[in-house]
């Protein structure tokens, strides 16, 4: 329209139709909206609505930490060198003077003796690691109990769950390039790992390590992966991660006037910048503090590394603690056949300790093939409602958890005064037993308080108020819930077990489902069967009753 | 009051469940409630209130700052002083971290109280839509994608295609060969230690980690555990680290009477043996000991090696005993090995023979 008319008017100035800006800033806006369409992309965004409730700021803990991460960790990059040239050490710590170390030990020492902050950072770097970790831990667990992870969110769900796993692997990777004592043994107990590999583990340590180990190429290697290659990835699968939160919308919890087909909240300009980007700060500050006052991984304390040499009470960071407990607890099998060696003690546990991580992962698809349930969800379940799924990621947890005591063992026996051998035979049993006993207890715990939900939607609350009737019998009064409580308890769908079809058809010929039809049946049984849900109250029983209360 | 209360709450004057009764459902959804005014929305001295407090967080975190830089440029970095419950801590990291938290955590404390006491809390509703493209939408779609398909030719030329995929999956080769050079073939380096040097004619003598000397027998008595290494090795040798986490040995000396297994006391001299100090789990060096028992164990994993039994496992992941190194006293009276291990030292794997 423009060209049209500057074409006809000749010499006059190509004419817009937009307004005139009212101030400066709106003809910046206007200038790069004519370039990169900020105002559409504005329009969806900017009173964009989040749901508010303190479950889902565990995210948002992950990112602020993530940037935290990045922020300090570029600033190590200033003053690191990943190189394990021998040097003397001359700083100014004295229980080190005079000693030979690699460059990469030397100069983290000087990072926390000689460059004036480098050790805040440092310390707030190593922090924020083992917070960020944690943080996806928990916002995994608040996602699978909620059941956030339903469609459309499962691939979603993937992304975090490969950003937690690639998180706990560059936190390793981070943790051993100061060379010193105690991640060199981390390193070391790497290199046995990898040669426990059946047929390619010498090939993959060689090349890894670049020879025999330690060599001299492990600390630079891992610079490059723990700086570039891991966070690359990561920020991809961030970035990936926030469009789909923005493009799904957040879920939110049963309530009035919450439905599968709105979200209710605050807009996210004013209230969800300054909450969200407040709380940026308040981790930030907390971390700083923490920082301050608590010494994390006092490498000068431990020495440079040497093979020949180790501390007791060796612990990886926590996050790694599970795969030390699986290491710790395996019987040392050996199988040795035509020459070569299967060396199952160290192998074993190297395969459970991606299965373990991997079985939460497909979690998501697997319930979604259980219920044949292709809707979206954007409702939370209440962890109660789902009772199966509840105990099932309870068990997984008391499976990290038993494997985190298995990790520890030697500290839970000098603490705890307890005797190594009986730790880790616990452990052994526990790692089949635990989780059995904590699905159980957790499910009938779940169902425990759905009856008591039934009866509070039923029967009301107990107010405390005792009245005695006309024959001399004392009973409580109970009050009636309000609506949106109502409402609220029984908001929650139930699933139905799937039926197979019969198994003869009209004509009396057999139709046998196939194996895959009845597990799926069968596993539908065992989640939403008679006994796995207690059914909700329906309207006809809750008007019986209160109607009954009238007759009283 | 409490009269007023009890008949209030009783089963028969409640009204609502008459009300409910009449609608029909009593669980149906009674829509968003209404919003509830704080303090801040209708008294405007408590409104001047939160906005002074937002206001101080800020300026106690300017204050923060300036106190940071202050730290910073004041403090002398070797300097350390004691506070009550930490004990003694560098008072520059104590100060510059102090500061810096509470800097930005005023930030945020400030937001946030804002956003509670003065934004707008009225919640709002914002609709969903659906994921999924209409069928209109989805058919289209596909045609496009068809038609985009059919003019390529891709399915029709199958040469076309085919030496495609071929090219496709042989370009990813080149970056395979290029890491090749990553590190050499494991050949026999796993498999031999710093020890093969030592022959019968040229044995070598074992270097006390400790004093650096070599050493006599009598030197090592019951119950100690001395670690040794090689003679030509030094902590300044260029491959010193490579060397030391294969040939690192730790010697005990236990009553030859109390030596269960016999190729172990052979492999000895007097009761003085020499097993490998890397440990057979994953590598890590067994340094405790225990003298009663002649345990030796892991650190790490907790593996348990009886020495006074050829180190065999007792406990614990590791999966084969240590293996021992074979020695001997040279015409001077020092302790020295006339060869290898005869078997690998260090974590298995699985070119490893027993």
């Amino acid at each position: 329209m423009s060209s049209a008319s500057s074409t006809t008017t000749g010499a006059a100035k190509p004419s817009s139709t937009r307004a005139n800006p009212a101030n400066k800033w709106e003809a910046a806006a206007d200038w790069t909206d004519g370039r990169v369409g900020i105002y559409s992309l504005a329009k969806a965004n900017l009173r964009k609505i989040f749901p508010d409730h303190w479950s889902f700021m565990l995210g948002e803990i992950c990112l602020y930490t993530f940037i935290i991460i990045i922020l300090t960790g570029v600033y190590l990059t200033l003053f690191f060198k990943p190189s394990m040239a021998e040097v003397v050490y001359n700083g100014s710590y004295v229980p080190l003077k005079g000693i030979g170390m690699s460059e990469a030990y030397a100069s983290t020492v000087d990072i926390s003796f000689e460059i004036r902050g480098g050790l805040l950072i440092r310390q707030i770097h190593h922090w924020a690691a083992l917070v960020f970790v944690a943080a996806m831990l928990v916002h995994m667990m608040r996602v699978f109990f909620t059941g956030a992870f339903r469609k459309p969110r499962e691939i979603n769900w993937v992304f975090g769950f490969l950003l937690l796993v690639l998180g706990m692997f560059d936190g390793f990777f981070g943790y051993s390039l100061p060379d010193d004592l105690l991640s060199g043994t981390g390193i070391r107990f790497m290199e046995g790992a990898i040669l426990a590999v059946p047929l390619i583990g010498t090939y993959v340590q060689m090349f890894l390590f670049g020879g025999e180990f330690p060599g001299h190429d492990i600390v630079p290697r891992f610079f490059t992966i723990h700086v570039l290659l891991i966070p690359g990835i990561m920020l991809g699968l961030l970035v990936a991660h926030l469009i789909l939160v923005f493009y799904h919308k957040h879920t939110q919890w049963a309530g009035p006037g919450k439905t599968e087909k709105n979200v209710v909240g605050m807009p996210l300009m004013p209230v969800y910048m300054a909450k969200a980007g407040g709380f940026f700060f308040l981790v930030f500050g907390l971390i700083a503090a923490v920082s301050a006052i608590a010494t994390i991984n006092p490498i000068w304390a431990y020495g440079p590394y040497r093979p020949d040499q180790v501390s007791t009470d060796a612990q990886p960071d926590w996050y790694m603690g599970f795969s030390e407990g699986l290491i710790r607890v395996m019987p040392g099998w050996e199988i040795s056949l035509w020459g070569h060696t299967l060396n199952l003690g160290v192998f074993v546990p190297l395969m459970i300790f991606p299965l373990v991580l991997v079985a939460i992962a497909v979690y998501p698809f697997i319930e979604g093939w259980i219920t044949g349930d292709k809707r979206e969800h954007h409702i939370l379940d209440r962890p109660r409602n789902a009772p199966v799924r509840t105990g099932l990621g309870a068990a997984w947890i008391s499976l990290y958890l038993v494997l985190l005591i298995g990790g520890g063992n030697d500290l839970f026996a000098t603490h705890l005064h307890l005797s190594i051998n009986s730790i880790t035979y616990f452990v052994r049993v526990g790692f089949f037993v635990v989780p059995v006993v904590v699905f159980f207890i957790t499910k009938r715990w779940c169902l425990g308080l759905q009856r008591r939900d039934k009866e509070k939607v039923l029967h009301g609350r107990e107010t405390g108020v005792i009245k005695r009737l006309p024959h001399g019998e004392f009973v409580e009064v109970h009050a009636q819930l309000p609506q949106q409580d109502l409402y609220k308890l029984t908001a929650h769908e139930q699933n139905q077990p799937i039926e197979l079809p019969a198994q003869t058809d009209e004509n009396g010929v057999a139709r046998k489902s196939g194996a895959l039809a009845r597990t799926r049946a069968r596993l539908s049984r065992g989640f939403y069967g008679e006994g796995n849900q207690i059914p909700k109250p329906t309207a006809e029983e809750h008007n019986e009753i209160t109607s009954g209360h009238d007759h009283h | 009051m409490s009269h007023d209360m009890s008949e209030e709450n009783l089963p028969e004057s409640h009204g609502s469940a008459g009300e409910v009764a009449d609608h029909g459902n009593p669980f149906a959804d009674p829509g968003l409630p209404a919003h509830e005014p704080r303090r801040t929305d209708i008294d405007e001295r408590a409104a001047k209130r939160a906005e002074r407090q937002v206001s101080l967080m800020f300026v106690v975190s300017m204050l923060a700052t300036i106190g940071f830089i202050a730290s910073y440029v004041a403090i002398d970095p070797d300097k350390i002083v004691y506070v009550f419950p930490l004990g003694h801590i560098s008072a520059l990291n104590f100060a510059l971290g102090l500061t810096l938290g509470v800097a930005l955590f005023m930030i945020g404390a400030g937001a946030v109280h804002w956003a509670r006491t003065l934004m707008s809390d009225v919640e709002l509703p914002a609709e969903r839509h659906p994921i999924e493209a209409d069928d209109e939408v989805r058919a289209d779609v596909i045609e496009q994608f068809k038609t985009g398909a059919a003019e390529s030719g891709f399915g029709r030329r199958k040469m076309i295609r085919n030496t495609l995929i071929g090219s496709m999956a042989l370009v990813p080769l080149s970056g395979v060969v290029l890491l090749r050079d990553l590190g050499p073939l494991p050949e026999k380096k796993l498999k031999e230690t710093g020890w093969k040097e030592a022959t019968e004619a040229q044995p070598l003598q074992l270097i006390n980690m400790n004093t650096m000397q070599p050493m006599k027998p009598e030197d090592i008595i019951v119950g100690s555990l001395t670690f040794a290494m090689p003679e030509g090795l030094t902590t300044h040798s260029e491959d010193f680290q490579q060397r030391i986490a294969k040939d690192a040995l730790m010697l005990v000396r236990i009553a030859p009477e109390d030596i269960k297994d016999e190729k172990s006391k052979e492999k000895g001299f007097e009761g003085i043996l020499a097993y490998s100090k890397i440990c057979t789990h994953v590598g890590c060096p067994i340094s405790l000991y225990e003298q009663q028992t002649h345990h030796a164990l892991c650190p790490c994993h907790q593996s348990t090696f009886d020495l006074a039994d050829g180190a065999r496992v007792i406990f614990g992941p590791a999966g084969h005993p240590l293996p021992q190194l074979k020695i001997t006293t040279d015409e001077k009276g020092n302790l020295v090995a006339t060869g290898d291990f005869d078997e690998p030292v260090g974590p298995s794997f699985w070119e490893r023979a027993r």
